[in-house]
């Protein structure tokens, strides 16, 4: 089968993945680390641990807020100074836990051996439930709980799993490196999350870039035998890892306006997520380690790095032992170029969907000065998602809500390529996510009121009866 | 020749009256019954249809206020009193009278008190910037500055300050109808009480961090020390989140509370003679030192 790729919009930014030869370094820990309650999509989790207590790596400190939640467990050994809200990476408030690290002393129940456990676990809701103690979500970017997205809701079934390799978000290395590092790992947990969806097809899919990672991709697969795994090689073109990009890539379909990728029988799931399910299950290792990539388009190579960090250790301990900010860098950002938040505030704590951080040049990012649209619709012919953002930012400047969910702002994935496209330098994007935020919160109260109706009209009903 | 004109004229006039007959019965049959009540208090009305009021405009008030049983849920923040009592007298209603109120951003956070840590070079908006994160500086509650209030004004009453970077409240064009306060993601513009000849007191903060953290972010922030709140002899000064808020129902305009704050985050606005920091403290301290001394007396008394 040749390459495939979605089929409309995006955009081909230079892929700059100057660290790909980067091997991942073990990061040391630091004396403090901070771990957050809001690591994940959905509800903050709730510490269980309290001022003064003693706690090993890997031991839960945190349980779930709510249906779409996860469990947090500590990254190192120590004692808890403090709960305490501190500040994220954009400067508003959220709360951590302080641990003081003392020593290394691990859970005794989590294997750090190095051998490989193949054998898959037949029981299906132990898997389940293993991934969800383990407080695995995807680290593709989003951090959905991904014990609910293998939980398909009743009538719907997954006829397709895949494995997101695609890392097309340029400069970032560490999906690359655990595919050549740890591509057995990967494999099997894509095997276990198979499992978990009743043996359907699995689809590892990764760009053309990476050609590496593909073959040892390709030989993993081969090696360990499992039915129904393949590996496909995917055009270059961002964003392809989109997950509704590379649901149309992989398997030609399109999941509808405000649907969910099970509605077309597909589920997604990073490369970086197939490893911590593959620890979690096999390893009984919670979700306390991720890779993260430090590089910048004016960063000698040399100081450039794939660290493996444990999940709360601060920015500012890792940027420091990269060798601290150079002086050509005008912005940090952490994640991608093109969908990464800028970093405001370096003592912030890393989190669980913590990719890199990037040392961007003032050339590189500061925004050219806006002039008006000239309607030559690069934009639309770059909406991945087949919008029209010049339309919407037209009717967000108007505040016309109604015109602006008719025209589908809610479907808008935020990847950036309107932005990129335009040449008159509007910020497309700030507007569009606005105007999205404003049309979800009326569609959100739209379905509250509907079903306040519905239970009335129930209760109603059930007096009469 | 003459024969056309007549021809024409009587053609045209009958067709005239003909149509104007049809008019005449559709006006008749289709005529929509309103309260004439409705225009009456809509000339009345300041007729700026800036929504204020939190109706579409001046005649959606109108409608509303002619079909409510009463007027306790509705008031026209820029008319004010005048126009709400001419507006009960046409209804025949009663309408309790309220206060003027005057919009006042709470944030005294100027460019050399809050020293900025980040550039933002976003769309200017302070929606989108509230959206990707804190502020330039290192409070996380004070002012953005790119004018989303001056934007929402529709009386011209806002502008930015280039000297602090803060918006400026001009009280003569200011209806209080509260568009900045909507349009402001921090929650930083408050609607207050005008006050006596405009006199006011107010916290010029709204920052919830703890004191050590707030004073690092900005020189002049409110530290929640409680200073204020203790001195109040009229019990208006509540210190929540760490932050003082002050009741304008109870203040008496004293001014001892913006005497003793230490950071400068309590203003006085509109009184006539500046305040002389010292002889306020030097009375509180006299008044402290007279309560101080009042129960030993007693207590001698008692004994004696």
């Amino acid at each position: 089968m040749g390459k495939l790729t979605f089929s409309m919009g995006g955009v081909h930014p230079h892929d700059s993945k100057y660290a790909r030869e980067c091997a991942i370094e073990e990061l040391p820990l630091p004396q403090t680390v901070y771990v957050s309650m809001a690591q994940h999509l959905g509800a903050p989790a709730k510490p269980l641990v309290a001022v003064g207590d003693q706690v090993k790596v890997g031991q839960v400190i945190a349980e779930p807020g709510g249906f779409i939640s996860a469990f947090i467990h500590s990254p190192a050994s120590g004692t808890v100074k403090s709960i305490a809200p501190r500040k994220d990476l954009a400067g508003n408030p959220v709360m951590h836990v302080e641990i003081a690290v003392e020593g290394d002393e691990w859970d005794p129940a989590i294997d750090r051996s190095p051998e490989l456990v193949t054998a898959i676990p037949d029981d299906k809701a132990a898997i389940l439930e293993r991934i969800k103690a383990c407080g695995v979500v995807g680290l593709g970017g989003a951090t959905f709980p991904t014990h609910v997205k293998l939980s398909p809701p009743p009538g719907k079934v997954a006829e397709c799993l895949i494995i997101n390799g695609a890392e097309c978000e340029p400069f970032l290395t560490s999906d690359y490196r655990i595919m050549i590092e740890r591509p057995k790992e990967i494999v099997i947990g894509a095997a276990i999350m198979q499992k978990v969806l009743g043996g359907c097809p699995c689809v590892i899919g990764i760009e053309e870039n990476k050609p590496e990672g593909i073959a040892r991709m390709h030989a993993a697969v081969a090696e360990l035998g499992y039915p129904g795994i393949r590996v496909q090689v995917l055009k270059k073109r961002y964003p392809q890892g989109g997950e509704k990009q590379l649901i149309d890539a992989v398997m030609h379909r399109q999941v509808k306006s405000g649907g969910l990728p099970i509605d077309v029988g597909a589920v997604v799931q990073n490369v970086a997520t197939s490893l911590a399910v593959y620890e979690a299950v096999q390893k009984n290792k919670p979700l306390i380690t991720n890779v993260l990539t430090i590089t910048g388009d004016t960063l000698p190579v040399e100081k450039q790095h794939n660290y493996l960090f444990r999940i709360g250790v601060p920015l500012s301990f890792i940027v420091e032992q990269a060798g601290g900010v150079p002086e050509t860098a005008a912005k940090l950002i952490s994640g991608g170029p093109m969908m990464g938040k800028a970093i405001s505030n370096l003592d912030a704590t890393t989190v669980k969907g913590s990719s890199s951080v990037l040392y961007l040049s003032d050339a590189a990012t500061r925004r050219k000065a806006e002039s008006n649209c000239i309607r030559c619709g690069k934009c639309a012919d770059a909406c991945p998602m087949g919008l029209e953002p010049f339309l919407l930012n037209r009717l967000y400047k108007a505040g016309d809500l109604d015109a602006l969910e008719k025209n589908a702002a809610q479907d808008c994935i935020e990847c950036g390529c309107c932005l990129y496209s335009c040449p008159a330098n509007i910020p497309l994007l700030d507007h569009i996510r606005q105007a999205k935020g404003q049309v979800m919160g009326v569609i959100r109260a739209r379905a509250a009121a509907a079903k306040a109706a519905a239970e009335a009209a129930k209760a109603a009903a059930e007096t009469q009866k | 020749m003459t024969q056309t004109i007549i021809w024409t004229v009587a053609i045209l006039s009958v067709l005239g009256l003909l149509l104007a007959l049809i008019l005449f019965w559709v006006a008749r049959k289709f005529k929509v019954e309103e309260d004439p009540r409705i225009d009456e208090v809509e000339k009345v009305m300041p007729g700026a249809n800036c929504g204020g009021c939190g109706f579409a405009g001046c005649r959606a008030f109108a409608d509303a206020a002619v079909k409510a049983p009463n007027l306790d849920n509705q008031y026209c923040p820029v008319g004010g009193d005048e126009v709400m009592q001419k507006v009960a007298s046409i209804l025949g209603y009663t309408v309790a009278k309220k206060a003027p109120q005057v919009a006042v951003v709470r944030c005294n956070g100027s460019c050399e008190a809050r020293p900025r840590i980040n550039e933002y070079d976003g769309a200017q908006s302070c929606r989108v910037k509230a959206a990707l994160y804190s502020g330039d500086t290192a409070c996380s509650y004070g002012c953005l500055g790119c004018g989303d209030c001056v934007a929402a004004c529709q009386f011209g009453a806002l502008s930015m300050d280039p000297a602090t970077g803060l918006p400026i409240v001009d009280e003569q064009k200011c209806t209080a109808c509260g568009a900045c306060a909507k349009a402001c993601p921090k929650h930083i513009i408050e609607l207050r009480a005008k006050g006596p000849r405009g006199m006011r007191e107010f916290v010029s903060c709204v920052n919830k961090d703890k004191g050590p953290m707030a004073k690092k972010a900005c020189a002049s922030a409110c530290i929640g020390c409680g200073l204020c709140a203790k001195t109040c002899q009229h019990g208006a000064i509540t210190v929540t989140d760490n932050v003082a808020y002050i009741d304008f129902n109870l203040c008496k305009l004293c001014r001892e509370c913006e005497a003793v704050c230490p950071t400068g985050a309590i203003h006085g606005v509109n009184f006539p003679k500046e305040l002389d920091k010292d002889a306020v403290k030097k009375r509180i301290a006299d008044r402290k030192a007279k309560a101080a001394a009042a129960p030993e007396e007693k207590k001698e008394v008692a004994n004696g």
